[in-house]
């Protein structure tokens, strides 16, 4: 529990945090605006999409930083099952996190709909008028938010559960100021 | 680690996850039966004996042309989007009736539509779907609703008893009783219904309706007359007619004065406020639905281009929400509408 342990960099907490606010209303944007006819309806999708763009840009700087300085190890204490857990779930966010994006703007490519972000800039459609391209598109993206909103339920869950239950230290790795007493790693003098 | 479960803390996280796992019920409808959904509104439409399966969920029985917009500039006076300068721009579009039946006999629908699409050379879409009533008969997506339930309702009381408390339906129903039918998709006069605002080069916004205006003379048809023609007679028509010459509407954009109501699609404007004729809609190429381009197109009316937005008019929100909640459905069901179909349409 006084284990020493490395943070994440300063980056990476920066974006964790910034794209868990984004995702958040993202996913509460998305449940909210296919269940509403009012004018609410219009404001949401013009902010869904531009918002899923953002997010997919994010998410690979994201994962260029992951790829470059990693994450710090997991407690040697904690059992081989949590910590395989632990693995796969960042796998699941980083899959989430690029692939709900590019599923969306390409259902609306396959709808040819004209992917407007704001104002006139609109992005190219990526694949061609197709319905069954679309059904399959727009059921992926449908259930697969559902998938996305219960790994962070299960994501937050395990914070927690680190946070308050086993003190272990991992949940101290992605606040937004670690302790003093954290070890701080060498990369993160430069990069914060 | 053998120490005792901390139950509080334990509580803590299961509070925390339950909370946001509420949240997110909540905001989807979940907890929330009365909410109008798009999926319910949709559902609402389809006839008892269900809805015909990969065809539009309204508005189910169409024909599709090609053609272009020929703008003559006079719309950029109010609109800076691209589709008002001067030229010629692609339009795909369909002829269609208010009907979910896409077998509905062309003589017994009384109200048609057609749906555009237009592209311009800066990659923006202006997309309409316009009906022949010159009004609507309720005044909000929520009344609309009621209507639709009302009218499937056992009860044939709980139609009176929504068309007496809802004057416009009774007006609208006056409109349909008094109203001409013509002969031909070529001699109907189209309706935008809600307004929406045009932006101008400057910025100064105008709320407006559009109208597409026939070039055709109409010839009206009697019951009588209608009843001895074939059930796809519109269609027909409008094949031959095309096939013999490009069929021509004016689109004529009519501007709100300040205190026109811009919000309620039941109150038309007085007939001496301002029009501009910004051009004319050609029909070039008739196409039979199941190949045609105008097949696969939602023509959302919140489809805009830069120099057109929705006003506060609450119909084309809640038509986007339902056009594609309509589209992702029969999408998903084309293979119940084959596309090579062969003696059905003209």
């Amino acid at each position: 529990m006084s284990e020493r342990r490395a943070s994440f960099t300063g980056p990476q907490r920066l974006l964790h945090w910034l794209m868990a606010a984004c995702i958040l209303a993202m996913l509460f944007i998305g449940v909210g605006m296919v269940s509403t006819v009012t004018p609410k309806y219009l404001t949401l999708v013009s902010i869904h999409k531009p918002l899923g763009i953002i997010i997919l840009l994010l998410a690979l700087i994201r994962l260029a930083l992951r790829v470059r300085y990693g994450a710090p190890p997991l407690p040697a204490g904690m059992p081989e099952p949590m910590k395989l857990a632990a693995h796969l779930s960042h796998y699941a966010f980083y899959a989430f996190m690029i692939v709900m994006p590019l599923l969306g703007w390409g259902m609306l490519s396959a709808a040819a709909y004209p992917v407007v972000l704001i104002g006139s800039w609109r992005l190219p459609a990526i694949l061609p008028h197709s319905d069954r391209l679309h059904t399959w598109l727009w059921d992926a993206h449908h259930y697969l938010a559902f998938a996305f909103f219960a790994l962070i339920l299960l994501h937050v869950a395990a914070a927690l559960f680190h946070a308050l239950i086993r003190r272990d230290g991992v949940f101290e790795t992605m606040v937004p100021h670690p302790m003093p007493d954290d070890a701080v790693p060498d990369l993160e003098e430069r990069h914060v | 680690m053998a120490q005792p479960i901390p139950v509080g803390r334990m509580a803590l996280i299961a509070a925390v996850v339950g909370i946001g796992a509420a949240a997110f019920a909540y905001t989807a409808g979940w907890l929330s039966p009365h909410r109008i959904t798009p999926d319910k509104l949709v559902d609402a439409i389809a006839p008892p004996s269900g809805p015909a399966l990969g065809h539009r969920r309204n508005h189910a029985k169409g024909i599709c042309f090609t053609g272009v917009f020929e703008a003559n500039g006079a719309g950029s006076e109010i609109s800076r989007a691209r589709v008002f300068a001067r030229g010629e721009y692609p339009v795909v579009g369909r002829f269609n009736l208010a009907s979910p039946d896409p077998q509905a006999p062309d003589g017994a629908v009384p109200v048609r539509g057609i749906g555009i699409r237009i592209a311009t050379p800066d990659g923006q879409e202006w997309r309409s779907a316009m009906i022949d009533a010159p009004f609507f008969p309720v005044s909000t997506p929520q009344e609309f609703y009621g209507l639709l339930t009302a009218q499937q309702s056992a009860d044939p009381n709980v139609i009176k008893t929504f068309v007496a408390a809802h004057p416009t339906v009774a007006a609208f129903l006056g409109w349909l009783r008094g109203a001409q039918w013509t002969s031909s998709y070529a001699e109907d006069r189209f309706n935008s219904i809600n307004s929406f605002v045009f932006v101008a080069a400057s910025g100064k916004e105008q709320v407006v309706r559009w109208s597409l205006k026939p070039m055709a003379q109409p010839v009206f048809l009697s019951a009588d007359e209608r009843a001895k023609r074939g059930r796809n007679f519109l269609e027909q028509d409008i094949t031959q007619r095309v096939r013999s010459a490009p069929q021509r509407w004016s689109l004529v954009v009519t501007l709100a004065n300040p205190q026109d109501p811009t919000a309620d699609p039941t109150k038309a404007w007085p007939d001496d406020r301002r029009t501009i004729d910004a051009g004319t809609l050609v029909a070039r190429q008739i196409e039979a639905e199941p190949n045609a381009p105008c097949r696969d197109i939602n023509f959302d009316p919140t489809v805009l281009p830069n120099g057109i937005q929705t006003s506060d008019d609450p119909f084309p929100a809640a038509r986007s929400a339902a056009y594609s909640v309509s589209f992702n459905r029969r999408t998903a069901e084309a293979d119940s509408y084959p596309r090579t179909q062969s003696g059905v349409k003209p």
